[in-house]
């Protein structure tokens, strides 16, 4: 039948829409390497804008800033939304449930100025300093939803019958779960950080607001430098922090595929064993 | 027998490396977790539900509660700028004052009451394009020959790795008057005089559809790779045109990846900032760059909590909706 194959239809739309996706990051790296001032005129291979970058003690000291509280953050992150992923898929209806579930899902639905503007007023509230611990708060607790969420997913197809295996064999239910359960559930705990640190890495808004005298994050700094005009500098910033990210899809692809071929050796070996 | 084999490979593993890794390794995290319980009398059950439970009191819901309460007050100049809502009065009376001022100005005052209908009509026009763009990338997707499949995907997924911010800030480089476009199409011969889109609405909608774009096309690839393609054969031995079968089999089975997808891209769209305020023009009204500008620039934090708290309101119902709707659809397949 002509419908089930490959149909030029589908190849073109394919080919449209990843060029879509894909040709403004390659100009915007291709661009990074020009010569001119002028952001859309080439003059030539040059990478004086990454020297020029390394010389900006602003955008080192923002980068500095940025890295420091997507790390903690993403680390308080993790312990937190593990603890309610597992709360949420394990212990069924608990006191006050709903409220819970509903505190997991809204921020991840919830405009990003009213995370900011109502985390910020909190702050003054109880008249917290404001700087790079008040981003590293706010931070942690939209990101430990996402991890919540991410973990939850995978208990639930989760065999359990080894937890209860180890019960049974007189583990506690903590040491259960640290010798058990978080060894199998640890790729989706490890995604879960790393979302949580590109979310950290990634965000302007809620940084924006929660931020004090002192504390420039990245996006920050990135965003003042766009409103005053398009510089090769932010094309370099830019390409730096999408070859960061490429070698850490890479990375862990091909971890991935290792582990994959490890297990399919395991298995193969306990299928043989006598 | 295997088990003894191994038996014998860990206890024959001698422990080496420094002091601390030996301490690491004879006093795992649960014994510590363990003992830390143990000290304060609290069951380990309770401790983890409480934890996140108490961060998410103090972190999401209490400072919604004082978004609400600061939307009832006046501006003052001082620091913070806000009266307080209650004061003793001094007959040793609480005093409650709510000033209804900061809601009545949404309804009366253009710019905001515009900035909300803007917001959601920018908001559907760019789903409803993302929709258009997204369908048939993930439609192709899921007749892709399966080795090609998750590769695809990954490529989906990737830019959404990349900062969003980068990804709006290429778009200005592509759209200016002297930008990439107007001199592709320049030297093409298609136009004169360069078109104006960056700072239009027409610069919002790309922005929208090329950052939302992969929320789009992965429940619906999803959905889409799921189909059973012997409908459509089926539909074309009874004579029906490709067209008609679109319309008639694939898109209704494919409803339920188009809700989640449209969702996934309209809820956040109504409260975009960063696409409006680096693409949009100053015509531009959506109501995230309004409460920013409200908020940062006229420094008045009742009303921007009011527009907070209207926007919320918004959200809420088609939330909701889309709540009800994933229950009734995980009921029906139970």
């Amino acid at each position: 039948m002509m419908i089930s194959k490959w149909s030029w239809f589908n190849k073109t739309s394919i080919i449209v829409g990843f060029s879509f996706l894909y040709i403004p990051i390659l100009l915007l790296v291709l661009y990074s390497f020009n010569e001119s001032r002028l952001v859309t005129v080439w003059g030539g291979f040059s990478t004086k804008w990454y020297g020029s970058l390394l010389q900006n003690e602003g955008i080192l000291g923002a980068a500095t800033v940025t890295l420091k509280v997507a790390a903690m953050a993403s680390t308080m992150a993790t312990i937190l939304g593990t603890m309610a992923g597992f709360s949420m898929s394990r212990f069924g209806r608990f006191r006050g449930r709903t409220l819970f579930n509903g505190m997991i899902y809204a921020p991840l639905v919830m405009p990003e100025v009213i995370t900011g503007l109502s985390l910020l007023l909190m702050f003054v509230a109880i008249s917290l300093d404001r700087g790079m611990w008040t981003i590293t708060l706010a931070h942690t607790t939209f990101a430990m939803c996402y991890v919540a969420v991410v973990v939850q997913s995978r208990l639930t197809s989760f065999d359990r019958s080894i937890e209860e295996a180890a019960m049974d064999l007189g583990c506690t239910p903590l040491k259960t779960f640290f010798v058990i359960t978080l060894p199998v559930i640890m790729p989706a705990v490890a995604s879960g950080w790393l979302l949580s640190f590109t979310l950290s890495l990634d965000d302007l808004v809620i940084a924006s607001f929660t931020t004090g005298p002192g504390a420039t994050t990245l996006p920050m700094k990135i965003y003042s430098m766009v409103r005053l005009g398009v510089t090769p500098e932010i094309n370099a910033i830019s390409t730096i922090l999408i070859g960061i990210v490429a070698v850490g899809v890479v990375i862990t692809s091909v971890l991935h595929k290792r582990r994959e071929a490890q297990r399919a050796k395991d298995e193969m070996l306990a299928s043989s064993a006598p | 027998m295997l088990p003894d084999q191994l038996d014998v490979k860990v206890t024959s593993q001698p422990l080496h490396g420094s002091g601390v890794l030996r301490f690491v390794r004879e006093c795992p995290p649960y014994r510590w977790a363990a003992g830390l319980c143990s000290v304060f009398g609290i069951q380990s059950r309770s401790l983890t539900v409480a934890v996140p439970y108490l961060w998410l009191l103090a972190f999401f819901l209490a400072p919604f509660l004082i978004v609400f309460k600061l939307s009832f007050s006046e501006i003052l100049i001082a620091m913070p700028p806000y009266a307080p809502l209650y004061e003793m009065a001094e007959d040793g009376y609480l005093q409650i004052t709510l000033h209804l001022e900061n809601y009545s100005l949404l309804f009366q005052d253009d710019l905001y009451w515009k900035s909300y209908v803007s917001s959601l009509e920018i908001a559907i026009v760019s789903t409803m394009l993302t929709l258009m763009v997204g369908f048939p990338i993930a439609y192709g997707m899921a007749r892709a020959p399966r080795p090609w499949r998750l590769p695809l995907m990954m490529m989906v997924i990737l830019p959404f790795w990349t900062s969003f911010l980068i990804r709006v800030y290429a778009w200005i480089g592509i759209l200016k008057p002297e930008g990439f476009l107007n001199m592709f199409l320049t030297w093409l011969g298609v136009i004169d005089e360069p078109l104006i889109i960056l700072h239009t609405n027409i610069a919002v909608y790309i922005g929208i559809v090329y950052s939302y774009l992969p929320f789009m096309i992965l429940p619906l690839y999803a959905n889409l790779e799921k189909m059973d393609i012997s409908l459509l054969e089926a539909a074309a031995d009874l004579g029906c045109t490709p067209f008609k079968a679109f319309w008639k089999i694939t898109f209704p089975l494919a409803m339920p990846g188009i809700i989640a997808g449209c969702f996934l891209v309209f809820i956040p769209a109504v409260g975009e900032f960063v696409i409006p305020d680096l693409l949009g023009g100053s015509s531009t009204l959506m109501i995230g760059k309004t409460l920013w500008a409200e908020f940062f620039n006229n420094r008045d934090w009742p009303l921007s909590s009011a527009v907070a708290v209207v926007l919320l309101l918004l959200l809420v119902v088609p939330i909701v909706w889309f709540q009800r709707l994933q229950a009734k659809r995980e009921a029906q397949l139970n």
